[in-house]
Parts: C-alpha cells; sequence; structure tokens
C-alpha cells in the first residue's frame, strides 16, 4: 500500500468524476457514491497507516548529516516505477553538536516513488508519491473526517438544490488535500493546493443566489491567492536553489546540508510562508476564514477540521528543513513563523469572545488553533504541531458537527437570539459538544490536553519563554470563550422559536464517532507510550536535530489550572453570574476595546477600505483610459481598417475579378456554343461532308507534308 | 499481274459510294452507298495482300471476311432504322430528318 499510496487521492478524484455525470440518477443522488470512495480510500488509509507501523526501522540518520551524498549514489535515481527508499546507512558517529555519544536509534525510511512527468530541456520534472509517517497520519485523518462530513451532509443537505453537486465538490475538495499529502514534489503538492482553493471557492459559495455567502467565496478565494502568490515564488525559489528539482526529500536535505544558498533559503522560505499565512489564516490575512461559514456547516468542519486550513501547516511541517535552516528555529529567541503563529494566537481568541454566531466563535477558535500549531513549527516543537493538527482536526469537526447539528434544530446559528437552553432538548449533541469543547480547551484527559501540553513544553525547552507565555495565555482565553459558547448555546433558558428536537443518527453519528476520538487520541503519545512520535519521526526531524520533549508533570500542572482558571473566570461570568455585567456599556476603556473586537480590529476596514480604496481609484483611472484610449483606439482602429480593407476587396476583387472571371466564363460559353449550333444542322449528310471533307484535308496534308 | 486496276477499281467504287453517302436523299440508297464504300475497301484489302505474297493475300483475304460480316450487321441495323423512321414519319428522306438541328 505504501508504494501504491496514489490509489487513495484517486479513489476520490474518480467518485468526483462518478458523481457528476451519474449522481442525478441514483437513488440518493450522489451521496452513495462519496460515501463508497471515503469508505474505501479510509480503510487503504487504515491499511497504509499499519503497514507504515510494521515497517521495519532501517534507516540511520546522524544529525551531522555527513552521508547524504554518499548514500544518495547506490539508490540508483528514481528510475520509473522504482521504490527509491531515501537512504539506509550505517551510522556515522554523530560528531559536532550535542548528540555525540547517543545511541542513535534507527527510523523507518520514506517510501518515494516518482515516474516522470515532462522533461523540459536538461530539467525533468517528476511526480510521485512520498509515503512516510506524516503522510500516513494526515491520510487517515483527511479521510476520517471526510466519511463523517459526508454521512453528516447526506442528513444536513437533504433536499437542497445542490445536492449532487455538494457531494462531487467534496469529493474533489477531499482529492486536493489527500494529493497535497501524498506529494513528493511542491509542484505537484501545488496543484493540491490550488485544487482546494478553487473547491472551497464552490463550497463556501454554495448558496451563491445570496449576495454575502458569494461574496465571502469571493473573499476566501482571493484572500488565499494573496498568500499563493508568495507559495508560487518560494516554490520556483526552492526549484532553483535545489538545483532544479521539485523533489520534497531532496529540498529538505540540501537546506539542512547547507546544500543552498542562504539568501535563496531564508527569501525562499518567507516566500514560502506567505502563502502558509494566507491559507492556514494566519494574521494578517486571517480574515477570510470566519466568512467561509457562509457556506454549509459540513464544509466548515471539512475546511477547518482536516482540509485548506491545515494543509499550511501540513506544508510547513513537510518543507521543515527549509524552515529550521532559513528561519534558524534551532536557535531560540524569536523568529517570523513563532511570532506570526502567537499574534495569530491572541487575536483571534480575543475576536472568539464578542461574536454571537456559534460557527464565528468556533472559526476564530480554528484561527487560533492555527496559530498553536504554526508557533508549535516555529518554535521548534514539530512533533507537538503536528499532534495538535491531528487532534484539532477531530475535536473542531465534531465542534463544528455539533454546531451544524444544534443549528440544524434551531434553524439559525445565533447563539444570543436562537439558542439558550437546548441541553435539555439536544442531548445527544450537547454531550459530545461538551467533549469537543473541554478537549479544545485542553483539560485532562482529552486530547488537546496532550498536544496543546506539548507545544507549551516545545516551547519552554527550546528557549522560547515568550511564547510560552502567550501559550498559557491562549489556553486561559479559548477556556474562557468556549464556556461562554457552550453556555449561550446549551444553558439557560430557550430564547428561539419553535420546538427543538435532537437530530436524527446520520447527524448524531458521525458526532459520537468524533468525540470518542476526541476523548481517546491524545492517548497516542500518552508519555512512556509515544506511539505518535515514533511514527511520525523522520529524516528531517533528526537531521535537524529536532528535539522531541517528554511529557512533564509540572508545566501540565500549571497549564491544567490556567484552563481551569479560564473556566472558572467564563463561569463566574455566565453561569454565576458574579462579575458585573454591562461594563461594555459603562467603562470607556471596555466599550472601546469591545468595539474593536467587534469591528475585527478594523483590519477588514483596513484591506477593504484603505489599501483597496486607495488603490482602486487610481487603478481603476489609469485602466479606464488605457481602455478608452489604447485599446479602444486599437479595436476600433482594425475594425475601421478591416471594413474599409473588406470595401475595397468587395467592389474590386469580388465585384470585377472573381464575378467578371465567373461571368466571363458563362458569356463565352454562351457565345461560342452559339457559334457551333449553326453548323449542328441535324442533316447526316452534312455532317457526313464535313467528315469526309476533313479526313480528305487530312489525307491530303498527311500527302504533302510527310 | 498490276495492281494498280484493282486500286483504281476500289478508288472509283469509293468515290460511288461517297457521293452517293453525300447526296442521295433516300435512306435505303444512302446505307447502299456506304456498302459500296465497304467494298471498295474489301477490293483494296485483298488486292493489296495478293502482291505482297500468299501469307499476306490470306490475311488480306480473312480481313475482307470479317469486314463483310460487319458490314452485313450494320444493314441490318441501318434498316430497321429506316423502317422505323419510316413508320414514324412515312418517308425516308434525310433531309426530312433533322431533330437534333441545335
Amino acid at each position: 500500500m505504501l508504494e501504491h499510496i496514489w490509489v487513495i487521492p484517486t479513489v476520490t478524484f474518480v467518485s468526483f468524476w462518478l458523481i457528476l455525470f451519474l449522481g442525478k440518477r441514483m437513488p440518493r443522488h450522489g451521496a452513495e457514491i462519496g460515501i463508497a470512495a471515503l469508505a474505501l480510500t479510509f480503510v487503504l488509509s487504515c491499511v497504509a497507516t499499519f503497514q507504515w507501523n510494521a515497517r521495519p526501522a532501517d534507516e540511520v540518520v546522524s544529525p551531522a548529516g555527513e552521508e547524504v551524498h554518499a548514500e544518495e549514489d547506490p539508490s540508483g535515481g528514481h528510475a520509473l516505477g522504482q521504490v527509491h527508499a531515501l537512504a539506509s546507512e550505517v551510522a556515522v558517529e554523530g560528531e559536532g553538536g550535542g548528540e555525540a555519544g547517543h545511541e542513535i536509534e534507527p527510523i523507518r525510511s520514506a517510501v518515494e516513488r516518482n515516474v516522470t512527468w515532462f522533461s523540459l530541456g536538461d530539467v525533468t520534472v517528476e511526480a510521485g508519491t512520498l509515503a512516510d509517517g506524516l503522510a500516513v497520519v494526515m491520510l487517515f485523518t483527511v479521510t476520517l473526517i471526510s466519511l463523517l462530513v459526508h454521512v453528516f451532509s447526506t442528513n444536513y443537505m437533504h433536499g437542497d438544490v445542490r445536492f449532487t453537486y455538494f457531494f462531487a465538490a467534496l469529493s474533489l475538495f477531499t482529492t486536493g488535500m489527500l494529493l497535497l499529502v501524498v506529494s513528493s514534489s511542491l509542484l505537484q503538492a501545488l496543484f493540491g493546493w490550488e485544487l482546494m482553493g478553487l473547491c472551497s471557492f464552490m463550497l463556501i459559495g454554495h448558496w451563491w443566489e445570496k449576495k454575502p455567502n458569494s461574496d465571502a467565496a469571493m473573499k476566501a478565494f482571493l484572500t488565499t491567492r494573496t498568500g499563493d502568490i508568495g507559495l508560487l515564488v518560494g516554490i520556483v525559489i526552492m526549484f532553483f536553489a535545489a538545483g532544479q528539482t521539485f523533489d520534497i526529500a531532496t529540498i529538505n536535505d540540501l537546506a539542512l546540508t547547507g546544500g543552498m544558498g542562504e539568501t535563496a533559503l531564508v527569501v525562499g522560505a518567507l516566500a514560502l510562508f506567505l502563502g502558509v499565512i494566507g491559507k492556514s489564516a494566519q494574521f494578517p490575512l486571517h480574515t477570510w476564514l470566519p466568512d467561509a461559514m457562509a457556506g454549509p456547516t459540513p464544509v466548515s468542519a471539512l475546511i477547518h477540521a482536516a482540509t485548506m486550513v491545515v494543509a499550511g501547516v501540513y506544508l510547513v511541517a513537510r518543507l521543515y528543513g527549509v524552515f529550521w535552516e532559513a528561519f534558524d528555529i534551532g536557535a531560540g529567541g524569536i523568529n517570523p513563523i513563532a511570532a506570526i503563529g502567537g499574534i495569530t494566537i491572541l487575536i483571534a481568541a480575543a475576536l472568539a469572545f464578542v461574536q454571537t454566531d456559534i460557527k464565528k466563535v468556533l472559526a476564530y477558535s480554528t484561527v487560533s488553533q492555527l496559530g498553536y500549531m504554526i508557533m508549535a513549527l516555529g518554535v521548534g516543537a514539530w512533533t507537538a504541531a503536528v499532534f495538535h493538527l491531528f487532534t484539532h482536526a477531530f475535536f473542531k469537526g465534531l465542534l463544528f458537527l455539533g454546531a451544524g447539528s444544534v443549528s440544524h434544530a434551531v434553524h439559525s446559528f445565533e447563539m444570543k437570539d436562537d439558542m439558550g437552553g437546548l441541553r435539555k432538548y439536544m442531548p445527544t449533541t450537547f454531550a459530545t459538544f461538551m467533549i469537543g469543547s473541554v478537549a479544545l480547551a485542553g483539560l485532562f484527559p482529552f486530547a488537546g490536553f496532550w498536544s496543546k501540553d506539548e507545544i507549551l513544553l516545545g516551547a519552554a525547552e527550546n528557549g522560547y519563554r515568550l511564547f510560552e507565555l502567550i501559550g498559557i495565555i491562549g489556553a486561559f482565553m479559548t477556556a474562557a470563550y468556549m464556556t461562554r459558547c457552550v453556555y449561550l448555546t446549551f444553558f439557560g433558558r430557550y430564547r428561539g422559536h419553535g420546538h427543538p428536537h435532537e437530530s436524527p443518527p446520520a447527524i448524531t453519528g458521525p458526532l459520537v464517532v468524533l468525540a470518542a476520538f476526541s476523548v481517546g487520541a491524545g492517548l497516542l503519545n500518552f508519555p512512556g507510550f509515544e506511539l505518535f512520535g515514533e511514527l511520525t519521526e523522520n529524516r528531517v526531524l533528526l537531521l535537524a536535530g529536532v528535539e522531541h520533549h517528554a511529557f512533564e508533570v509540572f508545566p501540565a500542572i500549571v497549564s491544567s489550572a490556567v484552563v481551569l482558571a479560564g473556566l472558572a473566570f467564563a463561569g463566574m461570568l455566565f453561569f454565576a453570574q458574579r462579575l458585573p455585567r454591562g461594563v461594555t456599556a459603562r467603562n470607556g476603556l471596555a466599550r472601546a476595546g469591545y468595539q474593536l473586537l467587534v469591528n475585527k480590529y478594523y483590519l477588514d476596514h483596513l484591506y477593504t477600505g484603505v489599501i483597496i480604496g486607495s488603490i482602486k481609484g487610481r487603478i481603476a483611472r489609469a485602466a479606464y483610459w488605457v481602455n478608452q484610449k489604447v485599446i479602444d483606439g486599437v479595436v476600433n482602429a482594425v475594425g475601421i481598417g478591416s471594413a474599409g480593407a473588406g470595401a475595397w476587396v468587395y467592389r474590386h476583387i469580388d465585384q470585377q475579378v472573381v464575378d467578371g472571371a465567373v461571368n466571363g466564363a458563362g458569356f463565352g460559353a454562351e457565345g461560342f456554343g452559339g457559334i457551333l449550333r449553326t453548323i449542328q444542322t441535324g442533316r447526316v449528310q452534312q455532317y457526313g461532308a464535313l467528315l469526309f471533307g476533313a479526313t480528305a484535308v487530312l489525307a491530303l496534308s498527311l500527302v504533302i507534308f510527310i | 499481274m498490276l495492281v494498280n486496276q484493282f486500286l483504281l477499281l476500289g478508288a472509283v467504287l469509293f468515290c460511288i459510294g461517297v457521293y452517293g453517302v453525300l447526296a442521295r436523299r433516300n435512306g435505303v440508297l444512302v446505307l447502299m452507298s456506304i456498302e459500296l464504300i465497304l467494298n471498295a475497301v474489301n477490293i483494296n484489302l485483298v488486292a493489296l495482300g495478293s502482291v505482297q505474297g500468299p501469307e499476306a493475300a490470306v490475311a488480306g483475304q480473312v480481313f475482307a471476311l470479317f469486314v463483310v460480316t460487319i458490314a452485313a450487321a450494320e444493314v441490318g441495323v441501318g434498316l430497321a432504322i429506316v423502317l422505323l423512321i419510316y413508320r414514324n414519319r412515312s418517308t425516308v428522306d434525310l433531309d426530312e430528318v433533322d431533330l437534333m438541328k441545335g
């Protein structure tokens, strides 16, 4: 399976076309095709995960990375169909760095398989698959979440006008993410990346009849596109810096062993990171993600949990060698990745407080949690970041689907106006949503606790004290805003209209499954067990010398205490109503802060009003001038010129030459025929006379001339 | 034996035939004139063959026999046409038969 990992995106891609062409004729309008395809890919992903787990650890990499060049040769290049195991070499004694003297444990070698995509001159571009621990874990997560979202959608989207189309787009969306995950080359990854951009546009704007929805889709598309410019530039820089190859493993190796120019590395990494900022909704390009809530809720769950936004995190994790080396992550202190991540954690968490739409709370929560992942990558806690990506997928998927279930019951997303007290009406949704919330808040022993704790620990141990502090503050805020969200939705008295009811099994089923994972997923990295860390261990981490820190009790107690404090603070505010309410109405400073948050730091005003507004007018005027004077001039000149030429051709060529020839042929034939008809008398004897006369003349000339 | 006399006879017969074809207005007589032309040619064939040796003499006579045979067929067809013209138009005057005038 690991060699044939390409099957997994292929299945969903085929499913997309099948749904598109056959879906409307199927009894369930294509939903069954999508679910069957996702179930198949999920099973295949599980098989791949187990095979990866069973794969013998045969590669030894020393942090010095001296042996890279020696071992590239015997593997025989990238012949077609040949499995290119990166390396399996005897350990070189680790020299230099603190690891000397340590016994270096072997790791599983990644399975890379390439075929030639196309050749341009001397450059051969390859496409292929790269299966390693990170890839199989992502495959497992993506296919599971996507499968559950498909099941959820069968009920949630029931009766929708574009039901079939919706499922087709879901399949294509999943294909994009899976393609990105298994790509062995950056160019191929870009295809998956852009495929997701396209599908997010299609799905966010699914109900495009309403203007805000299509606006949101456009905003998501254009904002991520802004970042994608950086990504494209970064990929091109990487291509040339690594000696004209898109191969991810090669680029990582070269970056870590000093095979790339310093400037190219830093500029390339910055450009790539711009793409990540756009896609993973980091500050300051996070504004599209909350607006993307205009799409159907299952789409939000898919975007936020398993695909799209985590693509950026995945890219950083995948190209970690480049980022590690470019930003000198091992040195501690401060660097762009950690800084962006840290800022995002705090501003998004603050914004989550003032939202009244349940999905927007969750959206800002996602932005904040993505900040955690990016920050973790920035502080060198690679395993923690990927682990947080993994656990976050489950509880954020759960929370979104839970929000979908709630809105299914009350037909609204407004917590303050239409919800409250739903605990009694929707017990299953309530229970699972609670599990998701505490997992997100990071309470022991739920999934979020383990991953968040690893991030904080990593930040502390790698010399990023400031970011540890940010992470702890973020944990406090997360606990508080989730308490507010849960209170407004499920407690108090019901403020909506009608009679809410528990959702059908197609909706609660996925919730229960995800709740189970939200409880249990964190245990994968249980202290002393560490299956997740061991699975995702890879060559890049060892080459770079990224350290994975084991669980420690004291920081865990501190972070738990902070989370509990957050819960208690919000609990007092909402449940017990101890703290003064209406503080925003009385206190000027608080009111200013509230206004700032409600207006989302005026970032949207900055983008649309200031930046676009100042550029737009001038560009529009210049474009208008060019349009009127240059383009229209050229068009008109061409038009008038061709009309004149046409008229001339008509008068002189067509009328006189061509028609003349045709008419001349006719007249000529008529005249000649008129002459000839005089000898056509119908008298046989005259013909005979002509015949004999002609014969006589010919005979005479024969006699005379020959 | 002089071949000239035969050739002269052939030429006279030919000229009479041509005159008949071109000048007679009766369709039957035109056909008979054609027979004269053909027989003039036959005389030439036999005469010229016999002066070139025995094998050429046989060849000339055989050739003449073919011509006679085909002439008989031709007259058959020609007389049938004349008969039909007569039935349709009650005349065999060729000057009256000018339907193909352009």
